[in-house]
């Protein structure tokens, strides 16, 4: 387990990679050392809040974004600018448009997915929520408004469907890509209504499915049967995006408009079925991905309580299994689709939570596995930062 | 008038006990707000519909109209249904 790591107040020392984790119970920071083998935590920040995404801009290295609720209140964002030392909620969080008389509006029953927005445009940042609306905030998290035509068109309406059709814990829009080399090219995927793309800086969306597979009887062609679970824009290849969905796990090229199912590849007695998905800071040819049962009544646990990562470095044309260190058996926890993550180290280090509460890493590229943390309360998300200002 | 506060609303007020005024439950809420800027939203949805577990009683009445006109009133009782883990 933790054996190996040195954790505690005795062994402060300058950061080099911080790792914001989100739980159902609240959020905790870890910092790294440059060698990544000592950390230290600070925490809990919002004891016995549901924290969704905990997450820095990199545009000043200081701010943090949490999406917050409890169990019985309404959803809110919190913000800090002195890396967590501090928190201010947000003036205005992200909320619907109310109704128009007698017609029943949607209320935010929680925001999902956070992504700040363009280096070009300091202070935007986009918001994900279930049920699925898109917002953005033009002034760092301060407040927050709906964003673009999609929250209240009739079409995406029809296309979100409802909460009734969404995921245990309500439908997510989330994947949330800002183009490095555009503000004004978007991407987001919504758990029950497949990915969207914009070339106008949001004021329309068109859906992008081609060659995305949905399960056996529904109609590939309509979007409401679409499950993305996550979509990563590869960082030296803006052309270049892969996909983990419902239905396998897949590689977009640019200018294409069809997805290829790389997920063919992997051993058929894993699948490609899973949430999260990482891809290399500077190869993009290199991703990381965490299967999951997804058979029969759908037990989303490690398949055959066998945890492992997989990895490719061509692609999606192979796929190798990365699990030293990690459970060889009876080992029964997964990831989720925001609770896995890379830092842009050479070479990579490799993050994910657990649903059980532990926090591994790797600091070769997934060849070795280390258990930072246990005992968390269920992990909802990890995030990795490096160049954080001002931590220490 | 007097308005006991929930604890897991408390972070705002840093008491249990607060004063506002209104001549409706919407007014008096809108008023906590002005104080505790944030609070109301954690209690009442973008729809004006009152959230899940929030619970409004008036002089030990249950309300559920945030429109209810509480002429006399002399305290509010926020109540937060806990459940669940």
């Amino acid at each position: 387990m933790a054996s190996e790591i040195d954790q505690g107040a005795a062994q402060r020392g300058p950061t080099s990679v911080l790792l914001l984790v989100a739980t159902r119970k609240g959020a905790w920071l870890y910092h790294g050392d440059a060698t990544r083998q000592h950390w230290w935590v600070e925490g809990p920040h919002f004891l016995g809040h549901i924290i969704n995404h905990l997450v820095l801009d990199p545009r000043d290295g200081r701010t943090l974004l949490a999406a917050a609720k409890t169990g019985h209140l309404g959803p809110t964002v919190f913000r800090s600018t002195d890396l967590g030392r501090s928190w201010q909620e947000a003036a205005r969080p992200p909320a619907f448009a109310p109704a128009p008389e007698g017609q029943g509006g949607r209320s935010v029953d929680h925001t999902f997915w956070l992504t700040p927005g363009h280096a070009d445009q300091p202070g935007v940042w986009y918001a994900g929520t279930s049920p699925q609306g898109l917002f953005r905030s033009e002034d760092g998290g301060v407040s927050w408004a709906p964003f673009s035509p999609i929250n209240d068109d009739p079409q995406y309406r029809k296309w979100m469907g409802t909460v009734q059709d969404g995921t245990p814990d309500g439908p997510k829009l989330h994947s949330i890509i800002v183009d490095p080399r555009d503000a004004e090219h978007l991407y987001f995927a919504m758990s029950g209504g497949g990915v969207h793309e914009s070339g106008d800086g949001g004021r329309s969306f068109a859906p992008l499915l081609s060659g995305i597979e949905v399960v056996e009887g529904f109609d590939g062609s309509d979007p409401t049967f679409h499950d993305p679970h996550c979509v990563r824009l590869c960082p030296t290849n803006p052309d270049r995006l892969y996909q983990q969905n419902h239905c396998g796990i897949y590689r977009l090229d640019r200018p294409s408009d069809t997805w290829q199912r790389i997920g063919r590849a992997m051993p058929a007695e894993v699948g490609d079925i899973g949430f999260p998905m990482v891809v290399h800071p500077r190869d993009a040819n290199a991703v990381w991905v965490f299967p999951m049962d997804g058979t029969s009544v759908w037990p989303r646990t490690s398949p055959g309580g066998k945890p492992a990562v997989y990895g490719t470095r061509d692609g999606g044309e192979s796929w190798q299994r990365l699990d030293a260190g990690l459970p060889a058996e009876q080992a029964w926890w997964t990831v989720k689709r925001q609770a896995m993550t890379a830092d842009s180290a050479d070479p990579v280090g490799l993050y994910f939570g657990t649903t059980s509460g532990e926090l591994w890493m790797s600091g070769d590229e997934g060849r070795q596995w280390t258990c930072i943390a246990a005992h968390l309360p269920e992990i909802y998300a990890v995030e990795a930062a490096m160049g954080v200002e001002g931590a220490s | 008038m007097k308005v006991l506060i929930p604890s897991a609303l408390r972070s705002y007020t840093e008491q249990a006990y607060a004063e506002a005024g209104g001549d409706t439950l919407a007014a008096v809420l809108a008023a906590l707000d002005r104080s505790y800027p944030g609070i109301r939203f954690r209690m009442i949805d973008e729809q004006n519909r009152i959230r899940p577990h929030i619970r409004f009683f008036v002089d030990g009445e249950q309300v559920f109209d945030l429109a209810r006109r509480l002429d006399g009133v002399q305290e509010l009782v926020i109540v937060q249904a806990l459940s669940g883990g």
